[in-house]
């Protein structure tokens, strides 16, 4: 055969199915959704929220998928559990915020691990800690198209206030920007997210696609607009790598996307720190030789 | 030496045609019942630029945030005749925060816009205008982070003016600039003050503000306002809270320095 049509075939094999097509366009569109927002969430210093969101909605799934209800609104009704719990243990005196969140968030995770682990719970469950990308179903595609369309929208229209936040967040009122509803939005904006994502992605691996792409990204742009667009892109050719090195080497699916996003950072950043040093070098001025009059 | 009495009835400021821009009439300023600032009575007009002096937590803060309407007043009365901007201290800001100088400039538009409209053309045009006059053309497609202290207090200037806003209160814009960046900043507000903008600059620098014709003294309450003579040896040891000693400086010249009032209490 020739070279070129084996890496055609090399390209498409994995595309035959129906199956793995229906997981390329989740990728896709759970890829341009989770950089756009990425790029908020690390700019808002938002990582350590969505990381407790993504966790504490894990009891809401089991108990949903239990049940026999749609997981939507078993995820739903396990944040909104997660953030009345987080709300209550932060008025606990002598408990700082941070650790009221830690210890909600692991009581709920393990209630969660707990029920999706037990011998008579049926199988498949692990789905949910891991993700279970092949199995989407036309529901969960629709609801990625249609948190696509409503993310990319509110970002659009909200982009010139939020960037009033990023820059400072005690002038915003100032400027005519509500910052509490802001705050509200972009946190809703992260929750429905989540909800949406971590059925394809899971919920160990959800925040992977929200922090890493953007964090490359950062790297390669110094203006908020092109770094959400070069975000999303990363995200999605991350993705879709993922779903290749899941084919080829038989490895899940998930963890694979999770792998390649955050080493496409960590070689990203490697690379921009070695060419910086590279700079410094190159543009330091050589020294006087010892004893040259002043 | 001024009589002692004068911190009892502050100097009115001189009488002129310049329009009024703000006017406060025994205005408390505070959050919630709390005033932590009382007894503001001040004319703002047109041209003028009131150097705003005080301690650290005197309440010059308190009072900008009740000027921009954050606040609503304890108690008294406030007029506002026209827009408020605010230009904050360059150190607030995330210098790593990825935005261009035209970005920062072009946010001023977003006070007039409702929440759903982006700022168009229009606004584009006038932010690079406003970069121009702040002097700063050139460097509208640099990252903010990346100018020095005295370039990115510019573009908060450039902000304001694309806010288009007849006040401009300013937050100790001078702290942290070198010699040169600070002589820019003074023509600028001076042009601003030209233009016909109304200025209230809070700052440290006593001579500085002795050279801008207008001081407001606040020490938890309004010490003085009114022409710079008002600045006695008293009035600025009841707005410093400490004790005022000369010292002939050989580089310098004569030079009023302000002691901690904790300093003669042992």
């Amino acid at each position: 055969m020739h070279p070129s049509l084996a890496l055609l075939t090399w390209l498409t094999d994995p595309w035959t199915e129906a199956l793995t097509r229906r997981a390329l366009l989740e990728v896709v569109l759970l890829g341009i959704a989770g950089g756009a927002l990425g790029g908020w969430v690390v700019s808002f210093n938002l990582g350590y929220s969505a990381e407790s969101l993504a966790h504490a909605l894990l009891p809401g799934l089991v108990g949903a998928s239990l049940l026999g209800a749609p997981l939507l609104l078993g995820g739903a009704a396990g944040l909104l559990v997660a953030a009345v719990a987080v709300a209550v243990a932060g008025r606990i005196p002598g408990l700082d915020r941070d650790t009221a969140v830690a210890v909600v968030v692991t009581a709920l995770f393990g209630l969660g691990a707990l029920l999706a682990l037990s011998p008579d719970t049926p199988a498949g469950l692990q789905g949910l800690l891991f993700g279970d990308v092949l199995g989407v179903s036309d529901t969960d595609l629709a609801l990625a198209g249609g948190l696509v369309v409503v993310l990319v929208g509110a970002l659009t229209v909200l982009h010139p206030r939020l960037l009033v936040i990023g820059l400072d967040r005690l002038s915003a009122p100032a400027l005519g920007v509500r910052t509490l509803t802001m705050d509200v939005t972009v946190l809703v904006l992260l929750a429905v997210t989540l909800l949406v994502a971590v059925q394809g992605l899971g919920n160990l691996l959800v925040v992977a696609v929200l922090i890493a792409p953007p964090s490359a990204a950062r790297l390669l742009t110094r203006r908020m607009a092109p770094m959400l667009v070069v975000s999303s892109a990363i995200a999605v050719v991350g993705a879709v790598a993922g779903l290749y090195l899941s084919y080829y080497a038989g490895t899940a699916a998930g963890a694979s996307i999770a792998a390649v996003l955050v080493g496409t950072y960590l070689v990203l950043a490697a690379g921009t720190a070695a060419a910086a040093a590279l700079t410094r070098a190159r543009t330091r001025p050589t020294p006087e030789p010892a004893g040259a009059p002043a | 030496m001024h009589d002692p009495a004068d911190l009892t009835t502050p100097t009115p400021p001189p009488a002129t045609a310049a329009p009024v821009l703000l006017r406060a009439a025994g205005l408390a300023c505070g959050y919630g019942a709390g005033a932590v600032l009382t007894g503001v009575e001040l004319t703002l007009r047109a041209g003028d630029r009131v150097a705003v002096l005080g301690p650290n937590g005197g309440g010059k803060t308190t009072l900008f945030r009740t000027l921009l309407g954050e606040l609503e007043p304890v108690s008294g009365t406030l007029e506002r005749q026209a827009r408020c901007a605010v230009v904050p201290q360059t150190e607030r800001s995330r210098l790593d925060f990825p935005v261009s100088a035209l970005d920062v400039a072009l946010m001023g538009a977003v006070s007039r816009l409702p929440w759903w409209r982006r700022p168009g053309k229009a606004d584009r045009r006038l932010a690079r205008a406003a970069l121009g006059q702040v002097g700063l053309a050139e460097h509208a497609d640099r990252t903010f982070g990346d100018l020095s202290g005295g370039q990115r207090q510019r573009v908060l200037v450039a902000r304001a003016l694309v806010q288009d806003a007849p006040i401009v209160l300013l937050d100790e814009p001078f702290t942290g600039l070198d010699a040169v960046s600070a002589d820019r900043l003074e023509q600028l507000l001076l042009q601003l003050a030209d233009e016909g903008r109304g200025l209230l600059i809070a700052t440290h620098d006593v001579e500085q503000a002795r050279r801008w014709g207008t001081v407001l003294c606040l020490n938890k309450r309004q010490i003085a306002y009114g022409h710079a003579d008002v600045l006695t040896r008293s009035v600025l040891e009841a707005t410093y809270g400490g004790e005022i000693v000369d010292i002939d400086c050989a580089v310098h010249g004569h030079h009023d320095v302000v002691l901690p009032a904790h300093h003669h209490e042992h």
